[in-house]
Formats: structure tokens, sequence, C-alpha cells
């Protein structure tokens, strides 16, 4: 007797939690090959405005942490992520159709740039901020604190499907932001996969949210929403993210443009580009 | 019931909960006429509030209905903290509620402690009264010792005298949960006669009288049922859920009881009773699921200030969000609006 396969429906990971899309619409996710993987949630505007309403939630919380402490969250998802290889290997192989070895290449990859932006938890402060010279008796000092709310649409396509969601949203979540993410709308298995480890890790509910579905859809409504503190366009190439850039600026956010690439590479100015510099004056002891 | 019993325009409540209970009041007729309520079907009740809560409002009919939401919006502040600078602040939000968009309704009322009425009052200044003042505001004070309402008798009256003196158009009285509990429902019905006369200003017209039941501690809907009854045949112009310091606060099937009660006493002597939800609805989503009970359960007629509104402080700043939503196109942030 043969048996039936219980093929998997995807859902959204937003405030912590797995929800499904509002809308109550699911999308077939096809392996490289037009094989059926597994059923996805296909998000609507209304669950991005969710998502926001919790990743606001969640900023006051993970940024008030110790660089230090956040730092020791995000090196255990590193780990989680370690140990959870294979399915995403197997992920990888089917929704790009690349070899195993490439796959583990990838999950390489990710897992160490996890660990290079985990690393910058403490260390960003001491680099990007600066005590300013004065001519008085005063300290005046500039040190960056993150932004607040940052949408970001992951890389899309079928290339890079972990390694440039991870690329994205670790280094926005380094500072203390909140991430609303558009996950690859073609291969979104690694990016919900993801929030499955994120759900078991330290990581505060509503710090990274994740949506599946069209980014086309959704990113219009993001970059216009007023309780969001800054976009990051990443994948957005194959959208009209000029367009986005202009409607983005009706509320002044910071906006980090397509890098024309399937992923973003490590930088500095991936943490930096998403905070805002804090500048204070104070006296000097008189002794 | 079902009978209409005709009702004199100035009969005092005491005749005139005689006429319907048979009877003097007392609390055998009481407990005879109450108990005797058919029970609440529970089951019944929150299925069909919750089938009312599944209404989709959408577009011009939800900007229709986030305009009569505001309209409807006691604007509360009842902390301990509260200082005559937060209450001027409060009415500055009641009179302006979005300052980047003149086309919106102002608030009914403002509701503060006995204490900040004469604040509230300044603070309006010409623009003090619903119906006295175009444009103008209702001060709501809640008195008789809120939120437990324990207090001797005297203290209540003079609680609720002074507020009124101060000019409170509005006064919303707690009733004694333990005494209403322990069946004593003379002691409650008397109590709520005597606030009413309390409410009775020098040139012999009445502050409108809102009895809190705080359904939160009567447990049972059909408890909810009988304090309505209760309340209103002892002269209460409005029955409110909750004080909105007692969690579960305002519901909406012990609201939709409460409607219903309202209904019937309006079938049975063409008196119309306003109903106020209050505590616990912060979002538009909520109040809009409330405006559709109303609607379906005592008719259109009751979305106006003197016959529903929401005891709400967070509700308003949603329904703005809302409302900037509707108007710009995209979705706003509470930066937007002001933090109380």
């Amino acid at each position: 007797m043969s048996r039936l396969s219980v093929a998997k429906t995807y859902k959204l990971y937003i405030g912590g939690a797995f929800v499904r899309s509002e809308s109550g619409r699911v999308y077939e996710v096809t392996t490289k090959k037009g094989a059926f993987a597994a059923n996805a949630a296909k998000a609507s505007r209304k669950d991005a405005r969710d998502a926001v309403v919790a990743a606001r939630t969640a900023t006051a919380k993970w940024a008030a942490l110790t660089p230090y402490n956040r730092g020791q969250v995000l090196y255990r998802v590193a780990e989680l992520l370690e140990g959870r290889r294979a399915q995403f290997v197997q992920e990888i192989v089917g929704g790009e159709g690349v070899s195993v070895a490439a796959a583990n290449a990838q999950v390489d990859a990710a897992v160490d740039l996890w660990v290079w932006y985990a690393g910058w938890c403490d260390k960003y402060l001491q680099v990007a901020g600066t005590a300013n010279p004065v001519a008085g008796p005063y300290f005046n000092l500039s040190v960056p604190e993150p932004t607040g709310v940052v949408a970001v649409i992951a890389p899309q396509g079928a290339a890079d499907s972990l390694l440039g969601l991870v690329s994205t949203v670790a280094p926005a979540i380094v500072s203390g932001n909140a991430v609303v993410v558009i996950a690859s709308e073609s291969a979104p298995l690694p990016a919900v996969s993801l929030t499955e480890i994120l759900a078991t890790s330290d990581l505060p509910g509503g710090v990274v949210n994740v949506l599946s579905g069209s980014a086309a859809e959704m990113a219009p409504w993001l970059v216009a929403h007023a309780d969001v503190n800054a976009v990051d366009l990443t994948g957005a190439d194959e959208l009209d993210w000029a367009g986005l850039e202009a409607e983005a600026a009706g509320t002044l956010k910071r906006v980090v443009r397509p890098t024309g690439r399937t992923l973003a590479p490590p930088a500095l100015s991936r943490i930096t580009a998403l905070t805002e510099t804090k500048t204070v004056w104070h006296t000097k002891a008189l002794i | 019931m079902t009978s209409q019993i005709p009702v004199k325009a100035q009969n005092a409540p005491t005749d005139r909960a005689a006429e319907v209970l048979g009877g003097p009041v007392s609390d055998t007729s009481l407990r005879r006429y109450l108990e005797g309520i058919p029970g609440v079907d529970a089951v019944g009740l929150e299925a069909r509030a919750a089938s009312l809560g599944t209404r989709s409002i959408k577009t011009t009919s939800k900007a229709r209905a986030l305009d009569t939401i505001i309209s409807l919006i006691d604007l509360t502040t009842l902390e301990g903290a509260d200082t005559p600078g937060k209450v001027r602040s409060l009415v500055a939000k009641a009179l302006t509620p979005d300052a980047a968009d003149p086309t919106c309704p102002r608030v009914a009322a403002v509701c503060v402690y006995g204490d900040m009425v004469a604040s509230a009052v300044d603070a309006l200044g010409a623009s003090h009264g619903l119906d006295t003042a175009p444009g103008g505001i209702n001060v709501a004070a809640v008195a008789t010792a809120f939120p437990s309402g324990r207090a001797s008798r005297s203290v209540k009256l003079a609680d609720t005298a002074e507020a009124v003196a101060a000019g409170a158009d509005e006064i919303d009285m707690v009733i004694d949960r333990g005494a209403f509990l322990s069946g004593r429902y003379g002691e409650v019905f008397d109590e709520i006669v005597a606030v009413k006369e309390a409410c009775r200003r020098p040139d012999g017209r009445y502050a409108h009288l809102k009895v809190i039941l705080e359904t939160g501690e009567l447990n049972t809907y059909d408890n909810v049922r009988r304090a309505s009854w209760l309340s209103i045949l002892a002269g209460g112009d409005f029955i409110k859920t909750s004080t909105g310091k007692v969690a579960p606060a305002a519901t909406l099937p012990v609201t939709l009881s409460m409607l219903e009660v309202v209904r019937d006493w309006y079938r049975l002597t063409g008196e119309r009773i306003g109903v106020k939800p209050a505590g616990g609805i912060r979002t538009s989503k909520d109040a809009i699921k409330y405006l559709v009970t109303v609607a379906e359960t005592t008719g259109v007629e009751w979305l106006q200030p003197h016959l529903f509104r929401f005891g709400a402080s967070s509700l308003l700043n949603d329904v703005l969000l809302q409302r900037q939503k509707l108007s710009t196109g995209h979705y706003s942030a509470p930066d937007y609006v002001t933090i109380d």
C-alpha cells in the first residue's frame, strides 16, 4: 500500500508567533525542477501592518538589552542554524537546483556571516561612535542608536535563498532594530525554516518578522508606512525601487538601495546605515 | 413585559417602578420581579455577539463609522496621578482630536474624577455643554466612591452633589455590588434614587446619571440583566458596563445583553435609555463591532451621544490613526497622535 506524503503548509512569523495570513491565501512553492515542495502563506498588506506593530512593540526590549547580551543571543541563533544544517541543505538543493556541496557551502557562509555580525553587537559602537574634539571643559560624544523598525526586502529569486536573507536581516538587528522582512517569493522555504530557529532561540518575539508572498504587493505599503523608520531595498532590483525610495521619502525614512546582487556583501556600513547618531554633551568633573 | 405601560412624563422613579412592579418597591417585590426575568442563554448570547462582530465595514462606511465613534467617546482620565494640567490637555485633545485635520469631529464628553470637574469646565470655556454650546462637550464626573463604591451613603451623595455643583453635566455612579450580589436589591434601588436626587441642580434640571454595573464583578449574564433592569427602574439615564478598573471590563456579549434590556424597556415604556461600554475597547475594529451591535439591537437612532457612549482613553488614538490611513492612503503611526 502506498502512503500519502504529508506536505507542509508554512505560516508567517509575526510577533514571535506562527500565524496564517489574515487573507487566508497560500501559494504553491515548487522546486527548481517544478515539483511541488510546500505551501507557503501569501501575506497581505494587513499582515505587513500587523508585523510592523509587532516589530514596534519589540524594539524597546531588544534595544534595551546590553550589546553583549544581544551578541550572545545572535551567537545562539548561529549555533541553532548549524544544528539544522541538513534541513537547510535539502531546501537549498530543492529550491535552487544546486549541488549538495554548493548548498553546504551556502549554509557555511550563512552561519559564518551570522557569527560575524553577532560579533559586531558590542563593537560597532566603539567604531562608529566618537568623542568629538571640543574647546572647553566638557565632553561631546556621538553614539549610534538603532533607528527602530526596519522593513527589509530580502533578495528575491532562487539564488542564495538563505545567505541573501541572512545578509540583510542580521546587520539590521545587530544595533537593536526590529525587522519586517519580505522573504524571497520563489524560494521562501529557508526563510521560513529560519523563523523556526528564531522562535526557539532567545531572540524576543517580534524582533524579526518574516512575511512570505509578493514583494511587489507589500513593498509599497511598507515603504509608505509611517511607523517604519528605514527600508532596506536590497532585493528590490526587479521592482520600481526608485519609486519606492521616493515614496519612503514622504516620511523621511532611511533607505538602503539594491545591490544588484543575490546578497548584501558583509560590511559595517550595513549596520550603521540603520542607526541614528545621538550626540550628547556632558561636563567634565571639576575636581 | 409585553403590554405597554403608560408612563407619566414627570413620574418619580419610585412611582414608575411601582407601576412596573405592580406594587410598592421593596426588597421582596424587586426580588420577585428581577429573579422572575427569564435567564440569559449564555451560549446563544455569545454566539450572537460573535456573529455581529464579523461584519465587514469598509471604505466610506468605515469613514462614517470612525467619525461616529469619535462623536460617541467619553474621553477619560481616571488616574490617581491626574492633575489640572493633565485635565487641560485632555480637554484640548477632546476639542481638537486631530490637529492636522479640522474636519475631525469632537468627542461627546470628557470623563474625570469629581475634584477635576472645575478644571475641565474651566478648560472647556465656551465649548462646555453638548446641548448648550455649538460643538460643545459635556463634562462627566465619576462619583459615589468610584471605583469600589465602598463608602457610606452620605459620603456618596456629597461626592455627587459636589461634582454637580462644580458643573458636571453627567454623573457616573457605581452600584453597590456587595449589596446587589447579596440580594439586597432595595438598598441598591434606594441608593440610585438618592444619587439621582443629588444630581438635581438648583434650576431643577438633573445631571445625567450613568449607572455603572461593574459587570466584571457580577459573574453571570443573568446578574447583568437583573442589574440593568434594576438601574433603569431606579431612574438611571444610562447603564454603563464597567469602571475600567476591574477585568474583565466591557465585552461585546455583556453590552449586547444590556442593549437587549434597553430595547425591552423602550418597548415597554417608550423611554430611551443610554448604554455605555467602558474599559478594554482599544481598537477601532472593536468599536465598530459595538456600533453594529447597537444598530442591530436597539436601532441606529441609538447611535448618538445621548444614547450611546464609549468610555475610553486609548481608543481615540487608534481611531485617529485609522482616519489618517483613510485620508492619506498609507498606514499612520503613533508618532502622529498625542501621547496621553
